[in-house]
């Protein structure tokens, strides 16, 4: 489904936001873990973005989810700038984080207005798991969970939805069946995505655009022209995938010296930023 | 152990298939209900063996009635206080006390470790205090206590509800430090406002360090209840042990100990029944349901 499509489909609502980054920085003290980005993503647009472990790509998601201020620099939402959490924006992240103490249901109807079970048992069928709306989630494999995430976050009909490394903990067979249903719930509800992964075939399966971050900058921005569905035998794949994890491997690990921001954040921390 | 009991169960299966050849009906067929029989019975056989022995010295004298008079004594004395009605009454206002004490020294606990816990501004404000306090063992207050209360029920209650106060304060305290924040943070980013951040993810996150906190201020309460009743009172299972033993009665004070292991031993089974209720979604406390 492209862009254009979306826009004459009035059926598929919400229709995507449209995402710009201008000039973004964020540093820690003295570390800067992102240098002046500047990003444009269209209406209804998936961009995967991929890096090394700590090269800012997840800080970036959590700046554009709002979950952390910009040093510098601003966000726009549909050409307004905002700051903070947004209603429209919904955030799945690596380790799901489902309530242990509620059911499925509950987890899933989490934050909507009392007596919205229907809603939620209709996402949980979409993403296969109506059977297992009872459970408490201890009772779930990591896929089930991750599945009970995203249907948590889209219930609440977002239009831009951030995935922060979702599938990174699952097995390969899983990931490739979560490929499958994030790209088709994206093709029906029509948000803008934005996926950040280290791995590179993922980002190639699933996005329009691939975009690398290397120390802090937009080092390649690929858009990747491959009809959908996309299949991983198809030559044309393996060449881009190739072309682009070649380019993320041209620079050296950091590992070392570069380490994620401090988190989990201290707990009262957490709590005294609530509300 | 299953070396054992293997080789135990083949011994016992040789007669058993020369019996099947003799008659129809194997004599040792029923062996694995009896076995189960046995691992159930085995626990009382220590138990029983002492009752039995206890009164056995007792019916034959070797034991003074002033020392332990026997358990046949001690229940005919339990039941007569039952008949009496004597007995109920100083249950109900033991109970009451011990309720009561827990009621506000728990409650309090628990309303100040929700606030320091989340505020951290009354964390700087009280929680050092707090701390210091704590140090002081409630039973070095009785003096004080008596000063201020006299020798009332308001000592009573003071004496319980300050020592529950401080395990259910530092368990919620802790408990709602140690709520995942990933948790808190995708609350946040779901819109939950701030009250549904408690009921949701705050309170339920804290609930089992809150849970153990009660447990422990249960076992407080019932000692310092103890305590409390035998320093004065005019009514409640210490006073009933005190005055049986000005009357040399040891089989009432007996009563009255078992009747202290009994109410213990509820309050404990209350506080795991709530355990399973409130954290039945944890895998820990799921039973083979």
């Amino acid at each position: 489904m492209t862009l254009n499509d979306i826009k004459k489909d009035p059926a598929a609502q919400p229709c995507g936001v449209a995402l710009s980054l201008r000039g973004l920085s964020k540093h820690y003290g003295p570390r800067q873990v992102l240098h002046n980005t500047c990003l444009t993503i269209a209406p209804g647009e998936f961009v995967a973005i991929v890096g090394r472990s700590g090269c800012g790509k997840s800080t970036l998601l959590r700046l554009v989810a709002g979950l952390e201020a910009a040093s510098q620099g601003s966000i726009q939402l549909d050409g307004k700038e905002v700051n903070g959490l947004q209603d429209n924006t919904r955030v799945m992240f690596q380790d799901s984080r489902l309530l242990p103490w509620r059911r499925v249901i509950d987890n899933v109807a989490l934050g909507l207005p009392p007596g919205s079970h229907a809603a939620a048992t209709g996402v949980l069928a979409q993403v296969g798991l109506a059977d297992r709306q009872g459970d408490w989630p201890a009772r779930l494999s990591g896929g089930q969970r991750q599945r009970v995430s995203l249907a948590r976050a889209l219930v609440h009909s977002p239009r831009l939805l951030l995935l922060d490394e979702p599938l990174g903990a699952l097995d390969a067979l899983t990931r490739i069946e979560m490929h499958q249903l994030i790209e088709g719930l994206w093709q029906q509800n029509g948000f803008t995505a934005l996926l950040v992964t280290h791995d590179v075939q993922e980002a190639v399966a699933l996005a329009d655009r691939v975009i690398l971050i290397e120390d802090g900058q937009i080092a390649l921005d690929e858009r990747i022209p491959l009809t959908r569905p996309r299949q991983r035998s198809d030559p044309l794949f393996g060449l881009i995938e190739k072309k682009i994890l070649d380019r993320v491997l041209q620079q050296p690990s950091q590992e070392t010296p570069v380490h994620e921001p401090a988190w989990p954040p201290t707990p009262e921390h957490g709590l005294c930023q609530a509300g | 152990m299953t070396g054992i009991s293997m080789t135990a169960s083949a011994a016992r299966e040789g007669p058993a298939s020369r019996a099947t050849s003799v008659g129809p009906v194997p004599p040792w067929a029923a062996l694995p209900i009896l076995k189960a029989l046995a691992q159930r019975l085995v626990p009382w056989i220590v138990p029983i063996a002492l009752m039995t022995l206890w009164q056995v010295a007792a019916s034959l004298g070797w034991l003074s009635t002033r020392v332990l008079p026997a358990p046949s004594e001690v229940v005919k004395a339990a039941w007569a206080l039952t008949l009496s009605g004597e007995l109920w009454t100083h249950v109900k206002v033991s109970a009451w006390r011990a309720l009561s004490g827990l009621a506000i020294g728990g409650g309090l606990g628990l309303a100040l470790g929700l606030l320091t816990g989340s505020v951290k501004f009354f964390e700087t404000l009280l929680d050092s205090t707090l701390q210091m306090v704590r140090n002081i063992p409630a039973l070095a207050l009785i003096p004080l206590v008596i000063l201020w209360f006299g020798i009332d029920e308001m000592a009573k209650l003071f004496l319980i509800a300050i020592s529950v106060f401080f395990p259910i304060y530092i368990n919620t305290f802790h408990g709602i430090r140690n709520v995942d924040p990933g948790l808190i943070e995708m609350g946040r980013s779901y819109g939950l406002s701030r009250w549904q951040l408690y009921r949701e993810v705050i309170f339920p996150g804290a609930m089992s360090s809150i849970l153990v906190g009660l447990r422990f201020a249960l076992g407080l309460m019932w000692v310092i209840l103890i305590v409390a009743e035998t320093i004065s009172a005019q009514a409640g299972i210490g006073y009933l042990t005190m005055n049986a033993r000005e009357f040399l009665q040891t089989d009432v004070v007996l009563v009255g100990i078992l009747l202290y292991a009994l109410l213990g031993k509820l309050a404990d089974v209350f506080a795991r029944l709530l355990e399973h209720y409130w954290l039945r979604w944890h895998p820990g406390y799921q039973s083979a349901a």
